[in-house]
């Protein structure tokens, strides 16, 4: 009985203008873990979904130049975990993405899955903005990149507008001394959705940090970049005193719900002790440690 | 019968259904489909609480495809004055919980249901009925079903001479409880509460019915008891037994959760009316909320000991969440919560309390997990206090042989104290701990059930054996049958096949519960290989031209008794079974009985977990079961219950509870939200077998399958409060409540 139509676009132009048509009633598909999931349970009815796994763009790694990494958007965290050099240079995103259902889920799930989903509480999206990464958007009007932290507008909701689709991920060129992290609190082991997650990027130039950036997941209606972190952190020497003013930060920050996976006052503890966590992490990673 | 060997008894022999299951070709019910087959969906109520003023289905008939729709009207109606009992349900309960009448009384209740040729016109079918309701208030928790002014559930309900949502209470008293306290030298009351959980069987509920034109009724399901599904499918649809079959389908989880009928009456119904076969699979988010649980909990414990450590007193009263309908499973946190220890003074109370829930249904051991918990848990504390070992302090008060237990029989022997020794003895308990980890102890207790079994037991033409017996196998009960009958009739386990038979192809048999299956198979069985040996031995004696009593039966041969009997060669079970139409044609028997003497179980538990200081978490480090189980028939599977009790008891003490919203509705019908452990949550368990054998089972079997979920609920309670120098008193110990304890506020 159902009505909805599949179409397995093979180039960014099909793609896009299939969905600029459909005027709203079409989704596009990468591996499937959300929509499918979401479909099944009657909370999408989309007439029109458009299979994005065939088009090139979509689906390949590309290091632009020594250290600068573009990833498809349906690139599956099985795919992207083969490729060495990325797992180096970008520990916390690989982390994050890995982190994303079981082994099966693993060999579907997409960053940009992940990512346009909208879920505040998405695995990959605090690491990402860490990360200092952008969204590489096509539409009817072109291309255009947006920063990570501003494609979020609230749960569910992002700034990809009809006929716009996610294309890859650009990551800035590594700089060496650098690392980054991602750690979560769930209940279970895996399985399990992130009830507070951090990614925390950072550089050290004997011992000093040169480069900082802070995200949290899953404590407000979009994934935040605690932008005054960096400010103090940058300069310093990541000693008690500093992680205790950015965890605080951190924790003031929050603004969290109280539900079912839970309470206002858990999740903006626990923000702040992941942030000093998650930097331990980073920090130790660069020191060759982890 | 001849001396046991211990050939077969006690090995780990392959498992007859094992194959089938890894090679995903067992059949379950919803494997089931036949020609013409159409598909039936039910329509359930979205409140908690509603009187229904009419039910408007037209619509929905209109709509093409569609072939039934049924109400409560085609239902059997018992009246809701009058109790009508099958086992451990009650009709009247049954009739109202399948399809509401007049009220529905929890969030996801059925109220219609409807067949059509596909499952998508099914549901859309059930969108088109038009229910107008009165929305009633509704009460959830314990304390808002008892409270004065609570809504009243069912208005014929009498408690202290008002309508009330207590639905019934249950006492043992022994001794003097105020002597007793007046004796004791430490008292500790605390209060605790528990939260309702599923028992998370991975099958949800299913089944394909069809009624044929002269009006018989064959069922495929999947229950825990096809003579279960038959007796309450008939009492629901007025068909007789005789004209229904019910077969079993391979079960995938049931724990006691599949004890009672869901949808096979609907089904039976809407095949009825329609003529065709037609198949209702219940989906994850309804068999959630409106199948199982067990019972939520609040209880009151109060326990006094001497200066050395004897109780001389204790009490404990619980209530106990029945869901919409009386029946909560408060004998078992009465009878089994002091049951290891000798006591002089006790006094256990319960009541049992409806509120805007689904029914609850049996889990292992059901109520017994919630009485421990508490019990356990106050021992604790008062080991603590006289500052001596809890496992001491239970061993100086361990019941044993000849004591009067507190729900009243005086115990044969039995093996708590072995199990308290062993835990003593145990590595574990000796090891030493990390920073921030603790090490809990508790005990726990189940009656075990017996109950009536049939068995038939036949030699193939080329001499190889069949057994069928009535039970569904849902712990690798064919296995230990298999194991049983090579061991009595002296052949290799390879010649027994084990299956179960269907309800015309086997005598009645209870369901599965209780931890009864092998307990009265084995004993069926037994009294079946007897016969059957009789008659081999009958067969020899007319070939050899002795008298019978001149045989025996050795190693799977007749053979003379001695040398007075005269010299022949001996033969086999093959070569008998080839002669066997000219001796007198098939041999084989049956036996069918009630079968009595199940002794009840007991077990000690050692828990360690690590807790996460800043963020909550509890982590259980390493675990070990001791358990008395009379006799191992098959160790792998006693082994197996014992792992599955002590995850589901994680589960229930750390991370598992029904969460109802403002709405009365239940939130979390998924396992990303009902969160069940996962294997990377577990530590590898450990278990030690104690057999002291039941002296009044032929092969010593006790039921294994229900004790070890009574005590992890207090052994991991226990070992959390070790770790953090805190208590909780109450479950589960989710991270947001475990910090709160640990930051003390
Ligand atoms: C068992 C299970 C466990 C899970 N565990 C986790 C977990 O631990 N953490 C977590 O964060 N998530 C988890 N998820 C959710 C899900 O797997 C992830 O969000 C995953 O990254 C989604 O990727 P996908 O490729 O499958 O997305 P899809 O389902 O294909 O798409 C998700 C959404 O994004 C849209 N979309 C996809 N690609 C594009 C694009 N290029 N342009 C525009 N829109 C697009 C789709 O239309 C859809 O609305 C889990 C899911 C399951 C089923």
């Amino acid at each position: 009985m159902s009505d909805t139509q599949y179409l397995a676009a093979k180039t960014i132009d099909e793609a896009v203008n299939a969905h600029e048509k459909a005027n709203g009633t079409a989704r596009f598909l990468a591996g499937g873990t959300d929509l499918l999931v979401q479909i099944k349970s009657g909370i999408r009815k989309p007439n029109l979904v458009i299979d994005i796994k065939k088009i090139v763009e979509l689906n390949s790694i590309n290091e632009i130049s020594d250290g600068e990494f573009e990833v498809g958007a349906s690139v599956s965290g099985a795919n992207l975990n083969r490729n060495l050099k990325f797992a180096k240079l970008w520990p916390g995103v690989l982390e994050a993405f890995r982190l994303i259902g079981s082994e099966q889920i693993q060999g579907r799930a997409s960053l940009g899955g992940n990512l346009c989903n909208g879920s505040p509480a998405g695995d990959s999206v605090p690491a990402l903005i860490a990360a200092g990464c952008k969204a590489v958007i096509a539409g009817p009007k072109g291309k255009k990149d947006v920063p990570i932290e501003n494609f979020h507008l609230g749960p569910g909701k992002t700034v990809l507008e009809n006929g716009e689709m996610l294309v890859s991920l650009k990551f800035p060129k590594r700089e060496a001394n650098s690392a980054d992290a991602y750690l979560r609190m769930t209940p279970r082991t895996e399985m399990d959705i992130a009830v507070v997650g951090c990614g925390v990027n950072i550089s050290l130039e004997n011992n000093v940090c040169t480069h900082a950036r802070v995200s949290l997941g899953a404590v407000a209606p979009t994934p935040l970049l605690i932008k005054e972190a960096s400010d103090i952190m940058v300069g310093s020497k990541l000693d008690d005193d500093i992680l205790n003013k950015v965890s605080k930060m951190c924790m003031d920050a929050c603004n969290p719900i109280n539900d079912k996976r839970g309470t206002i006052d858990y999740r903006t503890k626990v923000a702040g002790v992941l942030f000093k966590r998650a930097t331990k992490l980073a920090t130790d990673r660069i020191g060759g440690n982890k | 019968m001849n001396e046991i060997s211990n050939k077969w008894i006690g090995k780990n022999t392959i498992r007859p259904d094992g194959a089938d299951k890894v090679t995903g070709r067992a059949q379950y019910s919803s494997d089931t489909t036949m020609p013409g087959m159409i598909w039936g969906h039910v329509l359930r109520s979205p409140h908690p609480h509603a009187k229904i003023l009419s039910i408007n289905t037209k619509k929905a008939e209109e709509l093409e495809g569609v072939k039934a729709v049924i109400t409560s009207k085609d239902v059997v109606d018992f009246p809701i004055d009058t109790p009508v009992i099958l086992g451990i349900q009650d009709m009247r309960w049954m009739c109202r919980n399948v399809m509401a009448r007049d009220k529905v009384l929890f969030h996801g209740h059925p109220l219609a249901a409807v067949a059509a040729t596909t499952e998508e016109i099914a549901e859309k079918a059930c969108e088109l009925i038009e229910v107008e309701y009165d929305v009633l208030p509704w009460a959830i928790e314990i304390d808002d079903a008892i409270k004065p002014d609570a809504p009243i559930l069912h208005d014929h309900i009498q408690f202290e001479g008002k309508s009330s949502n207590i639905a019934g209470t249950l006492e043992h008293k022994k001794g003097d409880i105020d002597k007793g306290f007046s004796e004791a030298d430490v008292i500790i009351e605390r209060e605790f509460k528990t939260e309702a959980v599923h028992q998370g069987y991975l099958e949800t509920h299913s089944c394909l019915v069809s009624v044929a034109a002269d009006g018989r009724a064959t069922i495929w399901s999947s229950s825990q008891g096809q003579f279960m599904v038959r007796a309450m499918t008939s009492y629901l649809t007025g068909i007789p037994q005789s004209n229904i079959r019910a077969i079993p389908a391979e079960i995938g989880g049931g724990f006691g959760g599949k004890t009672i009928v869901y949808l096979e009456p609907l089904a039976t119904i809407l095949s009825q009316k329609t003529g065709r076969p037609v198949k209702i699979v219940m989906n994850r988010e309804d068999t959630m909320r409106a199948s199982g649980p067990t019972s939520g909990s609040k209880s009151k414990i109060k326990i006094g000991a001497t200066k050395d450590g004897k109780i001389v007193a204790a009490q404990g009263t619980y209530y106990l969440q029945a869901g919409a309908f009386p029946g909560s499973p408060i004998r078992g946190a009465v009878g089994c919560s002091l049951a290891p220890y000798d006591i002089p003074n006790a006094h256990t109370f319960g009541y049992d309390v409806v509120s805007n829930r689904c029914k609850v249904a049996a889990y292992r051991a059901p109520g017994a997990p919630i009485g421990a918990y508490g019990v356990e848990s106050v021992l604790d504390e008062i080991a603590e206090k006289l500052n001596m070992c809890p496992l001491e302090l239970r061993k100086i008060n361990a019941a044993k042989e000849g004591t009067q237990a507190v729900h009243g029989p005086t115990y044969p022997q039995m093996g708590y104290l072995e199990t308290v020794e062993a835990a003593i003895n145990h590595p574990h308990y000796k090891a030493p701990l990390g920073k921030h980890q603790g090490r809990g102890v508790a005990s726990g207790f189940w009656f075990n059930a017996g109950g009536e079994s049939s068995a038939q037991l036949n030699i193939t033409e080329d001499g190889n054996v069949v057994v069928t017996t009535g039970h569904p196998d849902i712990g690798g009960s064919r296995a230990s049958i298999a194991n049983i009958t090579a061991e009595l009739l002296g052949i290799h386990h390879d010649k027994v096949s084990v299956l179960i038979g269907d309800t015309a192809t086997i005598g009645y048999s209870n369901l599965t519960g209780g931890s009864r299956v092998l307990f009265a198979s084995a004993m069926v069985v037994t009294e079946s290989a007897k016969l059957v040996i009789k008659q081999l031995k009958q067969r020899a004696a007319k070939i050899w031209g002795i008298d019978e009593e001149a045989i025996e039966w050795e190693n799977g041969e007749a053979r003379p008794a001695g040398d007075n009997a005269g010299k022949f060669a001996p033969l086999t079970l093959a070569e008998l079974a080839e002669k066997a139409t000219a001796t007198g044609g098939p041999i084989g028997a049956g036996y069918q009985v009630n079968t009595e003497g199940a002794e009840g179980g007991f077990a000690t538990h050692i828990c360690d977990v690590e807790v996460d200081m800043d963020l909550g978490i509890v982590r259980v480090k390493r675990y070990t079961s001791i358990q008395d189980v009379g006799k191992a028939i098959h160790p792998d599977y006693v082994e197996g219950q014992l792992h599955g009790g002590c995850v589901q008891g994680i589960g229930w003490a750390l991370s598992e509870e029904y969460i109802y919203n403002k709405d009365g509705h239940l939130d979390n019908t998924g396992f990303l939200d009902y969160r069940m452990p996962v294997c990377s949550d577990l530590p590898m368990l450990d278990t030690v077998l104690i057999e002291i054998p039941n002296p009044k089972h032929p092969q010593g079997v006790r039921g294994v399958g229900e004790v070890p979920l009574v005590p992890p609920l207090a052994a991991i309670s226990n070992a959390v409060y070790q770790a953090i120098g805190k208590r909780s008193y109450s479950l589960p110990m989710s991270p947001p409540k475990v910090l709160k304890i640990i930051e003390g506020n």
